[in-house]
């Protein structure tokens, strides 16, 4: 049994760890991978004390400064189920069970999914959630991205460099994101707009080779190679069914990181905090953990 | 004698940089094939992997996708 098993290792969770760690408390942590949201970053230029540092080197960063303390630490682990049974938190994983007095929940966001047809299975085969990783793989080939926000946008612009066509497949009326980037996105020869457009599903033989969307009640095929889905983002949070969330699934803290159960906390972008950024979730996560410390101390 | 390691591999993908960085870290040497505007390379790979993804490891005929550090550990004895 530890005294606390901290989900995820990006920039709250592992800052929650190095406060942990400094105080004595006896921890775990269980993450997918680590860095979290931050390591998909390219840019990063507001991270106190860094005028510009790519995601990639934060990560390593961070993990440098984590493993200075000789933690224990499980990689590609995930969290299934997490429950308090009589004044334990029981944790079930991918890999096996755990125990902990108290729990810090800082397993942040992931990308969105469709949830069409064909989406799994071409995952990785056209279709993918990373168009910085991947986009390069596309050029001279026609492609769709699917989201009208930023990041869609931001897809779309990398992509013209690259594909032959880009169509942007927009669910609502009008392109949502920066009017920077909308201004850029409208005026690119190389992107074709469809607005009031569904996806319905994803078509492909190995690899995607088109894609069905709706439009004005009317089903039609595109073809296309590639498909980049960016149509926001969720929180990792469903393991847990019995904190209190919002209705995007986000778990409710208050200024303390503590959720509607006892004992269990939470920090960074799975929670209700206003702004979701890297700073803001390095701080929440110093704040769980000193909150875990108090608690600790109080529940001996 | 050391095992014949590629990479295959985009200059902006966060992963395959942390690949790269890892098997430096390990004194690990290996060919770098960017597979952005190198079509041939990107066949290739698509062809030994399956998939589109990157990054994707080829330890002597192993296949490795994405940057899974217990896999690369295994296979390379590290």
């Amino acid at each position: 049994m530890f005294d606390l098993i901290i989900i995820g290792a990006g920039p709250a969770g592992i800052t929650a760890g190095i406060y942990a760690a400094r105080r004595g408390i006896d921890f775990l942590v269980i993450t997918k991978d680590i860095g979290g949201q931050a390591a998909w970053s390219s840019e990063i230029e507001n991270y106190t004390g860094y005028q510009f540092i790519s995601g990639p080197e934060l990560a390593k960063k961070f993990e440098e400064h984590i493993r200075k303390y000789n933690i224990a630490l499980k990689e590609n682990e995930e969290v299934i189920e997490l429950k308090k049974i009589d004044g334990t938190v029981s944790l079930k994983t991918d890999k096996g069970l755990y125990e902990a007095r108290t729990v810090i929940i800082a397993s942040g966001k992931k990308s969105r999914e469709l949830n069409v047809p064909g989406e799994k299975e071409f995952k990785n085969k056209g279709l993918t959630y990373c168009a910085t990783c991947d986009g390069p793989l596309f050029s001279g080939k026609d492609v769709a991205v699917i989201g009208a926000g930023n990041s869609a946008l931001d897809a779309a612009l990398q992509l013209i460099n690259i594909a032959k066509q880009v169509y942007l497949i927009n669910i609502a009326s009008d392109l949502g994101g920066d009017a920077i980037m909308r201004k850029k996105v409208e005026e690119s020869k190389a992107i074709t707009i469809l607005n009031n457009t569904q996806v319905t599903v994803i078509l492909g033989d190995k690899m995607v080779n088109g894609i069905k969307i709706k439009r004005e009640g009317k089903e039609e095929v595109l073809s296309v190679q590639g498909v980049f889905v960016e149509i926001g983002l969720i929180p990792n949070s469903g393991f847990t069914k019995e904190v209190e969330k919002n209705q995007r699934g986000e778990i409710k803290v208050n200024c303390r990181n503590e959720t509607s159960i006892s004992g269990i906390f939470a920090a960074g972008d799975v929670t209700d905090v206003p702004e979701k950024q890297i700073i803001i979730a390095a701080g929440e996560g110093s704040k769980a953990a000193l909150s875990v410390f108090r608690y600790l101390v109080q529940h001996k | 004698m050391a095992k014949q390691v590629k990479v295959y591999s985009t200059s902006t993908c966060p992963f395959c940089i942390r690949a790269k960085q890892f098997l430096k870290d390990n004194n690990i040497i290996f060919e770098d094939i960017d597979v952005a505007g190198n079509q041939a390379a990107a066949e290739e790979m698509i062809k030994i992997s399956g998939q589109m993804g990157v990054p994707v490891l080829d330890i002597e005929g192993e296949i490795i996708i994405g940057f899974d550090k217990e896999k690369i550990k295994e296979n390379l004895g590290i």
